[in-house]
């Protein structure tokens, strides 16, 4: 009989579900061991519940917020603790450059003759994990107070300034604008979308070697300055939760916001009628004239580890397989998160990512050291941002900083 | 002391005095209260983003559950979270840690404060430089290995690992109070034919209360507080009560139950009112017995 | 007391220390003089549900084989503690040579990672020591002067502010001195600047760690002093007032003297707690305004990619810094260990 691991608020959920499963006939059946390191949210919560319902398994789950740092050196013993990591395209290269996950192909030939060549995540022709859901941040506004300055949904950052600066105007609001700019992870990211969307290239091609202080990078900046004129003048410390309790007092008119955190905006717990009842989502905002939309697409997978027996990894995948098979998509799952799986059926609030992706947006970058970059600008670019350096200083710091980093992680020789 | 005496205080004295307490007072339990009285409304009101106030007249309590006080927050906390099991084991961790580390330091502090050797003050000394570490330094290096041997996740590792961090600090403290202790006591009872651990056990044991429950009160706070070994080291199943408080904040991508948390965090503190009220006494004469020294 | 018996009584204090923090201090000192192979890099197409691309990404095989010929990584001496990220050798020598004034070169100076860090965490640790204990040391005289009745329920919400866990104490304090709660309000109000925030200005923040710091750490100071007052000879004290002393002279001359080597120790445990400080500035989010050398640390190990051999540098660093920070008091205590 396969063991429960506590899933806090989904278990009810998974027992259900999988009594549904049984009785449908879709069961699973894999003989051998099951452990899941992976993030805490709710669509997570399913996909781990659902696997650990497949007859003969061995199965635990650890779900935390601390999954980044535990799933190394637990994948790293022989065997490992974990036999799979549910990780996103961020995470996944510290695994695979650790050579800690498998490559899947034998057992997607074995296995995973329904799983869709859009879910399998390959590099260099290897399958490597398996993506389940999408992710990406997108434009989140609020349709009265638009119509009452009489604007048109911007589509672009230059748009929002406009909009925001004639919201300021008319006396509606302060600070029309949100924006997770919490110094760290938060900032760092609102700089890539807006890089990217600005065409920029993170690297030299084919090396490690960073180049940002461009024109590209300048522009991203001065943009980030501009929309940052318009927001709470605390905005360094607003991280996505700060920013969703803004929206939610109805203090902000317009944000550039996660996907999967849309739900609990449009919902009516936590605001005001006018504020819930009135907030809408749209497609990633353009900067610039590069074409390329200012947002990053995201995917959230699952991998399998290198050091477990051929018979423990195959339980693994098939257990995991079905987690995020057709069978685990129910009215209660579905409106948790973007599946890739067949058979989803999009809900108005996931019309933002949707869009994100017929936009043609890029996804966050696949590169062993982005990670690396992605630090160093969260640490270097507050200085820019309160405005006690230059937009020259502030990149020529992160990239001094990423040089460093880089140096002693061995991706650059000096 | 004659400040204990109050008819001898000017009046102008008492005055400063009475109004410095009143602001201490307001300054160390407004956040509590605050907390306490939040922990009844709904995030909407506890945030208070739209007007401070609401905090106070929980105008989105009213308007999202229709009435003035919420027990969600911690129905949530302990029905749907299950905060009950994080209790448990915190309850668990607290008592093996001041158990196993008070006598650990009872025995070595003992000892050391009665060592002539140079070696027992370097051994001190090395213990106040290890305690200077910082802990996410010590605990990202104990994963591999844990992992390794099949130890991580489990209770007892990470008291052990508790036990041994609040090492350097019970030493310290246990050595003060043991040096507080006349000499005279003990070896006047090894000239009386005891060896060391009968002079231990018949002279020391029954005067050395006051010390160890001092002791032992930082050893509690600190297992009871610990965020970093616990949050890295346990999994789910054995989580304690901080750690559980943190992952109800939400991540990045999903927004968390926050009234989750501060529900969480004033059932967290209610044991330690407890406790406080309990031991105060014996955490004063217990300080005053050590006269800790530094 | 022979090495025998002293050997028996604190063989399990030493062997759970041995294990558990000597050894991974070894471990971290070997880090520190080390960094990561070299990688050896291709450029492969990746490809998911957004399409393919061309990626550089690690040849596994390839750095496998560095890696198992040396599982440390190479060798690479002090190159950890001179580089950008520590010391900064060159980046030193550089401000030094081009800056055009004083000013200029601090900001140079505070523009590196470690010295900004270590100029915080310096800040906050030699102000809020004192300060902890000048408000220790009053609360202890105000209680200690408090009639009988009350002074029960008042050591009990003194020790409020210590017993509430760091995390959840700062995250309280965080939400209510925003610019719209309680706290950031009646700032606002004492200010007469309804503009003001606390938590978008740099002096501002740092004054708020410095003040939670104060705040959650007197408790601490006053339980010790407290209990020190039990313990003034009366004797003493008297001898004083029939001399002629005032109060305060005798607050002075019998009082401080008697609880002095209270004042040492709290001090000592002060000045360590103090410079590892960490959950406030991550409770805060203040890692705009205010890094200290734990949250340094705490970011490299929390990356995406975790800089181990950087994180064990700056933790030797900081042990190292603390070291001289308690050097006056080691001394002190040496002499006392050879008094007694």
């Amino acid at each position: 009989m396969t063991k429960f691991t506590k899933l806090m608020g989904a278990t009810a959920a998974a027992l259900t579900m999988g009594a549904a499963a049984f009785a449908e006939g879709h069961g699973c059946t894999a003989e051998g061991r099951l452990s899941i390191i992976g993030n805490e949210f709710p669509a997570i919560q399913s996909v781990a519940a659902l696997a650990q319902t497949c007859e003969g398994l061995d199965a635990e789950a650890n779900l935390t917020a601390d999954h980044q740092t535990l799933n190394l050196p637990g994948m790293q013993g022989d065997p490992a603790e974990y036999t799979t990591a549910i990780v996103a395209n961020s995470s996944i290269v510290a695994l695979i450059n650790e050579d800690v996950v498998r490559s899947l192909d034998d057992l997607v030939a074995e296995y995973g003759a329904d799983i869709p060549t859009h879910m399998q995540i390959s590099v260099d022709g290897n399958v490597m994990a398996i993506a389940f859901m999408a992710n990406a941040q997108t434009l989140v506004y609020r349709e009265d107070v638009l119509e009452q300055v009489g604007l048109e949904i911007p589509t672009s950052y230059e748009e929002m300034l406009t909009a925001a600066a004639a919201i300021r105007e008319a006396g509606i609001m302060d600070s029309p604008l949100g924006g997770a700019y919490a110094s760290g992870w938060n900032l760092a990211q609102e700089f890539n979308n807006m890089y990217i969307g600005h065409g920029g290239e993170f690297f030299e091609p084919g090396t490690a070697n960073v180049s940002i202080n461009n024109e590209a990078g300048v522009a991203t900046l001065e943009m980030m300055k501009a929309l940052s004129e318009y927001m709470n003048p605390d905005f360094l410390t607003h991280d996505s939760n700060a920013t969703s309790a803004e929206w939610e007092a109805g203090n902000v008119a317009l944000m550039n916001m996660w996907g999967s955190r849309t739900g609990v905006l449009m919902d009516d717990e936590g605001s005001a009628e006018e504020v819930y009842s009135n907030t809408k989502v749209a497609g990633p905002l353009m900067v610039g004239d590069s074409g390329v939309p200012a947002t990053t697409l995201w995917w959230d997978g699952w991998t399998v580890a290198k050091n477990i027996s051929d018979e423990d990894a195959a339980a693994t995948f098939q257990a995991m397989a079905y987690g995020v098979s057709p069978a685990l998509l129910n009215d209660e799952t579905m409106g948790q998160a973007v599946w890739l799986i067949d058979g989803f059926e999009p809900q108005p609030i996931n019309e933002g990512v949707l869009a994100a992706v017929s936009a043609g947006s890029k996804p966050y970058p696949m590169v062993p050291f982005q990670g690396l970059l992605h630090s160093a600008l969260g640490a270097e670019l507050a200085d820019f941002m309160q405005g006690n350096e230059s937009a020259e200083q502030a990149l020529a710091d992160v990239e001094a900083a990423y040089t460093a980093a880089a140096v002693e992680a061995g991706f650059v020789t000096q | 002391m004659s400040t204990a005496n109050p008819r001898k205080q000017p009046t102008s004295l008492r005055i400063i005095l009475t109004g410095f307490l009143v602001l201490w007072v307001i300054m160390a339990a407004f956040p509590f209260l605050w907390t306490l009285w939040g922990s009844f409304k709904v995030e909407g009101d506890f945030f208070s983003k739209a007007n401070w106030a609401f905090a106070l007249t929980g105008e989105s309590t009213r308007v999202e559950t229709g009435g003035s006080f919420t027990g969600d927050g911690y129905y949530g906390a302990w029905v749907t979270e299950e905060f009950g099991r994080a209790v448990m084991n915190t309850s668990i961790v607290c008592f093996c840690v001041v158990t196993i580390s008070l006598t650990l330091s009872t025995l070595a502090g003992y000892a050391l404060s009665r060592s002539t050797y140079n070696y027992a003050f370097w051994i001190l000394i090395a213990a106040l430089m290890f305690r200077a570490m910082p802990q996410i330094t010590l605990v990202s290096g104990y994963l591999l290995p844990f992992y390794e041997w099949n130890l991580w996740g489990r209770l007892g590792t990470t008291i052990v690992v508790l036990v041994a961090i609040n090492q350097p600090f019970s030493l310290w403290m246990m050595t003060s109070f043991f040096r507080n202790i006349p000499k005279d006591l003990d070896e006047s009872a090894m000239v009386d034919g005891c060896n060391r651990f009968q002079a231990f056990r018949h002279v020391i044991l029954p005067v050395m209360w006051p010390g160890v429950i001092t002791t032992g009160l930082f050893s509690f706070l600190l297992a009871y507080n610990d965020f970093p070994v616990a949050a890295m080291l346990l999994d789910q199943e054995n989580q304690t009560m901080i750690p559980k408080i943190a992952s109800f904040l939400g991540t990045t991508q999903t927004k968390g139950n926050v009234m989750f948390a501060v529900a969480a965090v004033v059932s967290a503190t209610a044991p330690l009112f407890v406790l406080i009220l309990f031991f105060q006494r014996q955490i004063v004469s217990g300080l005053t017995a050590g006269a800790v020294k530094g | 007391m022979n090495h025998r018996t002293f050997l028996t009584f604190v063989a399990p204090s030493l062997l759970a220390m041995l294990l558990l923090i000597v050894f991974p201090v070894v471990s971290v000192v070997l880090q520190s003089f080390h960094a990561q192979h070299e990688q050896v890099m291709e450029v492969v197409e990746t490809c998911g549900p957004f399409g393919c691309t061309e990626t550089t990404s690690v040849n596994q095989e390839q750095t496998l084989a560095l890696r198992e010929a040396q599982p440390l990584g190479r060798f690479v001496g002090f190159e950890n503690y001179t580089n950008r990220g520590h010391l900064a050798f060159s980046e030193m020598g550089e401000a030094w040579r081009t800056s055009t004034g004083w000013g200029d070169w601090w900001s140079k100076v505070m523009n590196l990672p470690f010295y900004s860090a270590i100029v915080f965490t310096l800040t906050f640790t030699f102000i809020v020591t004192p300060l902890t204990i000048v408000l220790g040391f009053s609360i202890a005289i105000a209680v200690n002067a408090a009639s009988r009745a009350i002074r029960g329920p008042l050591i009990f919400v003194s020790l409020l502010p210590f017993i509430i866990t760091p995390l959840v104490g700062s995250l309280v304090l965080f939400w209510m001195v925003d610019a719209r709660g309680v706290l950031g309000h009646a700032i606002q109000a004492l200010a007469g600047n309804p503009e003001l925030s606390v938590k978008a200005s740099t002096p501002m923040m740092w004054i708020m760690l410095m003040v939670y710091g104060i705040w959650h750490a007197a408790p601490f100071a006053f339980v010790v002093f407290y209990a020190g007052l039990q313990s003034v000879s009366q004797d003493a004290d008297e001898a004083a007032m029939i001399d002629g002393a005032n109060r305060w002279q005798r607050v002075r001359f019998v009082t401080i003297p008697h609880i002095m080597p209270l004042v040492t120790f709290v001090a000592l445990i002060q000045l360590m707690d103090n410079f590892r400080v960490f959950e406030p500035l991550i409770s805060f989010s203040a890692e705009a305004h205010a890094q200290s050398l734990s949250t340094y640390i705490f970011s490299d190990l929390g990356g995406e990619t975790r800089l181990l051999n950087s994180a064990a540098t700056t933790s030797l660093l900081t042990v190292v810094c603390v070291g001289i920070l308690l050097f006056p008091v080691l001394v002190r205590t040496w002499r006392d260990f050879k008094r007694a």
